[in-house]
């Protein structure tokens, strides 16, 4: 490249023609774009266009907030029993001095449950464990599907027939079912809900990073890494996942929401979180039957699954929408 | 086209007998036995042994499993420990409670998904586009057993000496019979027989039943207590298949051929019925049969919400119970079920899109 007539040093005159001179060639190219703008700066501009994705963002991060502060925010342990400590009776209904009600009741602005436990105290540390929940389902149906799935679409043939045919049988049941049959296998529990929650969410996983995989295995710079002797996993750990990754981010934030959603279903059914957990789908199974009679006992656990839900529905679309505008359904 | 449905029924197969071992696997790994499940902690072994051995549960697995397939294949579902009556009998009692519960929520979240979705693709940017898909995002995002005791404590208690009262439980009011067609027709069926078991089964069918026999009474008690369960259920099919609808009709209004039919002076209206919809709808139908499962995973906790008698409700109370014969008959039927449905919307998309078949 360098020819003896080059100075080491060009001197600014110089800078400045060849930068002129490289303005010129690239023609309109180059002035089109103030400054150079990354993927992912020009994603988060795109997200923050959207209202509906800034809306899920925002109840996940007080959700996030209230679970963080849960003993600052909660006025009442969660699974303190009231009894003989102050003047409530069983499912009183909500009490709040603001709203009119007398002052010299204990204020509960969602009222008390049937074991006497502040319902608000309740909802607000139920928020960790649904939390917790989701990320944690999420995270172990996705390592486990991404890598069955990037290894059916690398490495082909029968391995590749033999993963996304088990993977068909999983999806060949109702989630639901399945879910309620592997928990009966391993018990009912939280961490078992979450176990079985994730091994019939694992096969969406594994389907769109094989898909990826394939796509991308036969681009030129994977082609490039093979040639330059990388081994068979870093190619497709290090050159393949990372390109992946986007649709995979949406599907784990839609994810979450289905998580938390079929975990406060099995845990309705008494397969999942048991009691004196302040699980949200455990609260509303344990008051069912007082709907008549006390229904703001089924009513807020219920809304706090939906609105967890419906904020991190909100955020999975704006997601895609940011990341990839291509990306529909 | 022929060659396309041969393999797609080919590879069905392999996943049906896929599902059909893992539930007996699966059934089987469930801690504690039926034994001790159906006759108390405290039974002896002797009892055990020969209530084993009358179950056919003292043979080794490997026969077990053999005996199991066998049936499948024969059509033989064997009895319930439970209930001590035949699965089929039973299938014929519950099955089709679940089939007109999911086919009612089908019919609502299509009927009224689909318009609501064209009707926000056709305002794009508008308040209704945003009530609209607003509406679909609290949808998708509501679980169906607190819908259900939601509407059921609304229909039911605040609006009791309403018209609109709703029955929150049943199928049908204490007192009220649906007299099967075949009672009603004078028809002379041979009982325990395969023609007899089929017309009771259809028979089960109540709204049906009550219509074609012109039971208008009945007809109306069984659609009243539908209501409930089958909007509650209906709720999330209903926003995904809006929000599906809307996605797919935008697409489709900004291709090439549109320009061309509005250019050739056609109506809006023309061109969105004429043109856009044929094409737009086509991933709606996909998505509609994927419904099915979570259908029949919802019906569980519908079913459970309203007192109904049905298949996922029987399915979860036989997990719980360890009673094999029911597990494995009604998972088989309800696996079954959906993967031939699955099968159907994949062939009815590939007669609907040409390109599918030549992949």
């Amino acid at each position: 490249m360098s020819t003896e007539n080059t100075p080491r040093r060009p001197s600014l005159a110089a800078k400045a023609a060849l930068v002129e001179q490289l303005e010129t060639q690239a023609g309109d190219v180059g002035r089109l774009y103030e400054r150079p703008t990354s993927q992912w700066r020009l994603a988060a501009r795109r997200f923050r266009e959207r209202r509906s994705g800034m809306i899920g963002l925002g109840i996940v991060a007080t959700l996030l907030l209230v679970a963080l502060f849960a003993p600052v925010i909660a006025p009442y342990e969660p699974t303190e029993i009231l009894i003989g400590k102050e003047d409530v009776t069983r499912r009183s209904p909500p009490c709040v001095h603001v709203l009119g009600c007398s002052e010299d009741q204990p204020q509960h602005i969602l009222g008390v449950d049937g074991n006497v436990r502040d319902v608000f105290s309740r909802i607000v540390y139920g928020s960790r464990v649904s939390l917790r929940l989701g990320f944690f389902t999420v995270t172990l149906a996705l390592v486990v599907g991404t890598t069955l799935g990037a290894i059916a679409g690398y490495r082909g043939g029968w391995l590749d027939n033999g993963i996304m045919r088990i993977m068909d049988v999983v999806l060949g049941f109702p989630a639901l079912l399945l879910a309620i049959a592997i928990v009966a296998v391993l018990g009912p529990g939280l961490t078992n809900a979450l176990i079985a929650i994730a091994i019939v969410t694992l096969p969406q996983y594994a389907r769109v990073v094989r898909s990826q995989v394939l796509a991308l295995k036969e681009s030129d710079y994977v082609a490039a890494s093979k040639a330059l002797g990388s081994s068979g996993a870093r190619v497709l750990f290090r050159r393949i996942i990372p390109n992946a990754l986007t649709p995979l981010v949406v599907l784990a934030t839609l994810g979450i929401a289905t998580a938390i959603l079929e975990a406060a279903g099995l845990s309705f059914l008494g397969l999942g979180a048991q009691p004196p957990t302040p699980e949200w789908g455990a609260m509303l199974a344990e008051e069912r039957n007082q709907v008549f009679t006390s229904p703001h006992l089924v009513f807020f656990p219920g809304l706090a699954i939906m609105i967890t839900v419906l904020g991190f529905n909100l955020m999975g679309d704006g997601l895609r929408d940011a990341l990839d505008p291509t990306l529909n359904a | 086209m022929i060659g396309y449905v041969a393999r797609r029924i080919l590879l069905a197969i392999p996943v049906l007998v896929g599902i059909m071992l893992v539930v007996f696997f699966l059934i089987r790994a469930i801690p504690g036995d039926p034994c001790t499940a159906l006759l108390g902690e405290r039974a002896t072994a002797e009892a055990c042994a020969r209530f084993n051995e009358a179950n056919g549960l003292d043979q080794p697995i490997v026969v077990q499993l053999g005996i199991y397939m066998k049936n499948v294949v024969t059509f033989n579902l064997g009895e319930s420990v439970r209930f001590s009556r035949p699965v089929s009998q039973l299938l014929i009692e519950r099955l089709p409670l679940t089939t007109e519960l999911a086919m009612s929520a089908l019919l609502i979240a299509v009927t009224v998904g689909v318009p609501l979705g064209i009707l926000a693709a056709r305002r794009h940017n508008t308040i209704v586009d945003t009530a609209t898909m607003a509406f679909a995002n609290v949808g998708v995002s509501m679980p169906v057993f607190w819908l259900g005791l939601m509407l059921a404590y609304l229909f039911a208690l605040v609006l009791a000496d309403t018209p609109l009262h709703l029955p929150p439980s049943g199928r049908l009011s204490a007192g009220v019979l649906s007299t099967p067609y075949y009672e009603v027709w004078g028809w002379n069926l041979q009982e325990g027989t395969f023609w007899a078991g089929l017309n009771e089964y259809i028979s089960n069918h109540y709204i049906f039943n009550s219509f074609i026999t012109a039971q208008w009474e009945v007809f109306g008690d069984a659609v009243r207590h539908m209501i409930l369960p089958a909007v509650a259920l209906a709720t999330i099919p209903l926003s995904i298949i809006a929000r599906m609808t809307r996605s797919s009709l935008l697409e489709v209004m900004g291709k090439d051929y549109i320009r061309t039919a509005r250019a050739k002076g056609a109506s809006e209206r023309q061109v969105v019925r004429r043109h856009a919809l044929r094409n737009a709808l086509l991933p709606v139908v996909t998505i509609i049969g994927l419904q099915l499962g979570l259908l029949l995973g919802g019906a569980v906790l519908t079913e459970t919400i309203f007192n109904l008698a049905g298949v996922g409700r029987a399915l979860f109370d036989a997990i719980l119970g360890r009673d094999y014969a029911i597990v494995q008959g009604f998972t088989v039927i309800v696996a079954s079920i959906y993967v031939i449905v699955n099968l159907l919307v994949d062939l009815s998309y590939a007669y609907l899109d040409p390109r599918i078949r030549l992949e």
